[in-house]
């Protein structure tokens, strides 16, 4: 298993060892991926499964962190002193998303989802005299540690319901299409609240805005983003392959759970004035639209949830790495952003044009591709409806950011301390490249999915 | 050779605007820019008049271009030139160096940007009026939308930044509804195969794949709503105009012009092109509705215009008079209306574009737009007046004029659907003969005062612009047919739907 070699990077010299690694650890994906070829053939009893499609994100999820250790690794090391900590961390929960992503039992997506998250409650205090990023992490603990239970729970209620033949195997659970029996309906519903709780959706999302707002900012980028999209592959994953068949059965619940999501998050956005908490909550607004491939769980729902989840950590990610560099998060703070730094600003405004989902950018396709799978399942149409008003909604929000940035004029007392660097623009101009390259190509991720059926 | 050039056209409209645009980004120098422009949207107008001339001798087919996009989902890059797209790509084509002519003297802060993203937002009007994809026509009215709240916002009036954000929130939530529209007709469509029978994709985004496609009653009852929205923000017919007055009267005038000369006819062409020819069964039910609003519009935005002090604002409301006649004769689904909506569709950008230009010349020497302020103009600009009066006359559809054409067809359409609809609308005329004289009686006659006073007569630039306006009128108002025969096929095409 290639992530072995992930593992051991976490003491040496931190930023360009992390970096190194990743690019190690992407190139042996990506060799996987075109030749079909795995590097070490480890027994382990099935537990684990690589397909195109975990895999295709696995690189996602990589190429997103390096964009991130590439943009802020100084912005890392200025968190506090134990710099090999972070990076570590980061590794570990990278580790955390590739067993979530490609587990084929129960118990490894519990040990992903754990690997995944006790390194981000340690993130998410990092920043240790800040009295925030404290609060912050002791409730993601209590919170976490909640889900935790009740996904064990669920876990149990499954095995022990399915007297037939019980098993951890995802493919093995094979509940059949008709009426559940109580300890398996428990069981599913139990698992359905602690995978919600882990990508934000509501009504189990209030963690999400304090988490975000209180950790270090450079971590709430990784965490709102990458985290997230790695908790949505196991989610689809598990719900594809374990309950696939009882589809009918749950989807009202997740249909509920979808609008419910939306709408919370796109109202609450609305009326944020702190940029980082407003995009707290338009991550839980994305989150509704990345709940709209569970929903549907056809051909088109598991592109566009590669697709969203690249389209929406890249841009997420950018504007993140502009955030950092400001001193004032208030919407105010962009104001006159395109005259004292015109790359920036374009930039920014390319990133949230895309979590619009402005024709031309990733965005647009990823909501698109979300959009086609919702209409085909064609059970609830109003679901379709209510998603494209809450992103007209969200257009709302995004936009007032642009207005800030291009027509209003900035205020003499804050002056920002722009410690920006060629190279920094450089990677933003990339980084807003990749999304319009895949605005107008998806194809070069989708396609893959295609050959691994051919 | 015939096959290359016959790709070049459609791909031509698009890309070359395109290309200028981003290029314009790169100027350093104001002058530079402005010549650019200019001669960029000049080399456009050469390339739409020989795609014209062209196609009168050659077989439409030689002038689609197709090139598989998204292969898998059934989306492809292909763009088509039929007789409706001509007519707009010419306007959109001639429009533009009439505007930079007419607007050579105004600066502009950041000029490279402001040309850039002119010419950005006619590739984007191109695009949609070519696209015969429903997923690249999509793509495109955004694209089109994009560059222009950024030019209003960023070099409009006080109130730009509010006024051009409803603008946008409106059109961008009509625009998703239609998303959500041609998505599903997406999923009605037929499986595309390749040419050795294989399975390319199970539906397919192309025009002809959509008109084929077999809906029932209550289908096209939903998705007529879900595409009549988004075209009826654009237009804007009546209950949706609100955005309109407010963004035309804050945006700066070159911009304007583009809004109102061209943008608002996205709104029309997107009914002809894809809402008529997909539901017709809807439209047969709601097409009462459709032109009771459209013909309320009429009435409510010309009694309105009769009370503006604002030219700007009276334009404005002018322009959702013309616009909701269109719109009336368009869902009346007559031969000789379409037609006519045709060669008004045309008529209407040049005279609404002139008109805009004549405010915009007084606004510049002057500082004021109100009626009120301003008097006896004709005193200090004589020919400016001349060329004004005109132009005010196709407004108002006075025979010789290109307007009396169009609107005479377009009456005789909807006379043929119901007398009354017509009987009112005909109050529009009146009404628009109430307010332009009222307008020119006012501001060009009587004495001089203490501002007008100061006025000069217009540079030759200026009325160079101005007069291949009423060069214009006159040409189509006396000898139309030429446009006529443009969009006949496509007319005849659309009517025998509703047969």
């Amino acid at each position: 298993m290639m992530f072995g070699g992930v593992f051991f990077k976490q003491k040496s010299t931190p930023k360009y060892w992390a970096i190194g690694g990743l690019l190690l650890a992407i190139i042996a994906n990506c060799i996987e991926l075109v030749k079909q070829h795995s590097f070490f053939n480890i027994d382990i009893k099935n537990m684990l499964v690589f397909n195109n499609f975990n895999l295709i994100f696995i690189i996602v999820a990589l190429v997103c962190t390096l964009l991130l250790f590439l943009l802020n690794g100084r912005d890392i090391e200025k968190v506090g002193n134990n710099i090999s900590e972070y990076f570590a961390l980061i590794f570990f929960v990278l580790c955390g998303i590739a067993i979530a992503a490609t587990f084929n039992t129960l118990l490894t997506l519990f040990l992903g989802i754990e690997i995944l998250s006790i390194p981000l409650y340690i993130l998410t205090a990092s920043d240790k005299r800040n009295l925030k990023s404290n609060e912050a992490a002791l409730k993601y603990f209590l919170m976490g540690a909640f889900s935790t239970g009740i996904m064990l729970m669920g876990i149990a209620f499954l095995y022990g319901g399915n007297s037939v033949s019980p098993s951890f195997y995802i493919d093995n659970i094979n509940i059949g299409a008709g009426k559940l029996p109580v300890m398996i309906a428990i069981g599913l519903v139990l698992i359905l609240i602690a995978m919600a709780f882990k990508v934000s959706a509501v009504p189990f999302h209030f963690w999400a805005p304090d988490v975000y707002d209180g950790a270090p900012t450079v971590f709430t980028s990784f965490m709102a983003t990458i985290v997230k999209a790695g908790g949505f592959i196991a989610f689809i994953r598990l719900f594809e392959h374990a309950f696939g068949t009882a589809q009918p059965q749950w989807q009202m619940l997740v249909a509920l759970i979808t609008a419910a999501t939306l709408l919370v998050g796109n109202l609450t956005a609305v009326f944020q004035q702190s940029v980082k908490r407003m995009l707290a909550y338009s991550s839980i607004a994305q989150a509704g639209f990345m709940l709209l491939s569970i929903f549907a769980m056809n051909e088109f729902a598991k592109q566009g949830i590669i697709l969203y989840a690249a389209a929406y950590s890249l841009a997420t990610i950018g504007i993140f790495a502009i955030l950092v560099k400001m001193n004032d998060y208030t919407i105010d703070g962009f104001n006159g952003l395109a005259k004292q730094q015109p790359v920036l600003a374009a930039t920014i405004t390319i990133f949230l044009l895309s979590l619009t989902g402005v024709p031309l950018t990733a965005g647009f396709l990823a909501k698109l591709y979300m959009l086609i799978g919702a209409v085909k399942d064609g059970h609830q149409n109003w679901l379709v409806i209510l998603a494209v008003l809450c992103a007209a909604i969200s257009a709302y929000y995004y936009f007032k950011i642009i207005q800030a940035i291009y027509f209003k004029e900035s205020k003499a007392e804050i002056t920002h301390n722009w410690d920006v660097t060629p190279a920094f623009k450089a990677l933003l101009i990339i980084t807003a490249a990749l999304i319009i390259v895949l605005g107008l190509f998806p194809t070069l991720i989708t396609d893959w999915l295609y050959y691994s059926r051919a | 050779m015939d096959q290359n050039i016959s790709v070049t056209f459609p791909h031509a409209l698009i890309f070359f605007p395109l290309l200028a645009g981003l290029i314009t980004f790169l100027f350093k120098k104001d002058a530079a820019v402005k010549s650019w422009a200019l001669l960029s949207s000049i080399i456009t107008l050469c390339i739409s008049l020989a795609s014209i001339v062209y196609a009168s001798n050659k077989a439409l087919s030689g002038l689609a271009f197709n090139y598989e996009w998204l292969k898998y989902i059934g989306a492809s890059f292909s763009v088509s030139l039929d007789g409706m797209g001509r007519v707009l790509t010419l306007l959109t084509a001639i429009s533009f160096p009439i505007i930079f002519v007419a607007t050579y003297t105004n600066t502009y802060k950041n000029a490279n940007i402001f040309y850039g993203l002119m010419l950005l937002t006619q590739a984007g009007l191109m695009g949609v009026f070519l696209a015969s994809d429903a997923l690249l026509f999509y793509f495109f009215w955004e694209l089109a939308i994009i560059p222009v709240y950024f030019l209003c916002s960023r070099w409009g009036g006080e109130k730009r930044i509010q006024a051009t954000f409803k603008f946008f929130i409106y059109t961008f939530t009509g625009s998703l509804l239609m998303l959500v529209g041609i998505i599903y007709m997406y999923l009605q469509t037929a499986p595309v195969h390749d040419v050795a029978g294989t399975l390319v994709s199970e539906h397919s985004f192309a025009l002809n794949y959509f008109y084929e496609a077999q809906l029932s009653q209550t289908q096209q009852n939903w998705l007529f709503w879900l595409f009549f929205i988004a075209f009826a923000v654009k237009m804007p017919v009546f209950p949706f105009h609100t955005w309109q007055p407010d963004t035309y009267e804050q945006s700066p005038t070159s911009v304007t012009m583009v809004l109102s000369g061209i943008m608002v006819k996205m709104g029309l062409f997107g009914v002809m092109r894809w809402l008529l020819p997909m539901f017709p069964l809807a439209v047969a039910k709601f097409d009462n509705i459709a032109i009771i609003l459209s013909i309320t519009g009429i009435v409510y935005a010309s009694l309105i215009a009769t009370k503006q002090d604002d030219l700007k604002r009276l334009v404005a409301y002018s322009s959702i008079a013309h616009i909701g006649l269109m719109s009336a004769t368009i869902f009346a689904t007559k031969q000789i209306g379409l037609e006519g909506v045709m060669i008004q569709m045309f008529n209407h950008g040049i005279n609404i574009i002139g008109l805009w230009i004549v405010i915009d010349l007084i606004e510049k020497q002057l500082g004021v737009r109100k009626i009120s302020q301003l008097s006896g103009v004709a005193h200090k600009a004589p020919i400016l007046t001349i060329l004004l009066v005109v132009i005010a006359f196709a407004n108002i559809a006075l025979p010789l004029t290109n307007a009396f054409v169009g609107e005479f067809m377009m009456f005789s359409g909807l006379f043929q659907f119901n007398t009354w609809y017509a009987v009112i609308a005909l109050l529009s005329i009146i009404l628009a003969a109430v307010y332009t004289l009222n307008m020119v009686q006012k501001v060009f006659y009587g004495e001089t005062n203490a501002l007008t006073a100061t006025l000069k007569e217009i540079t030759v630039s200026q009325q160079i612009a101005l007069s291949i306006v009423v060069v214009a009128i006159f040409l189509t108002g006396i000898y139309p047919q030429p446009i006529l025969n443009l969009t006949k096929d496509t007319v005849a095409a659309l009517v025998t739907k509703f047969k």
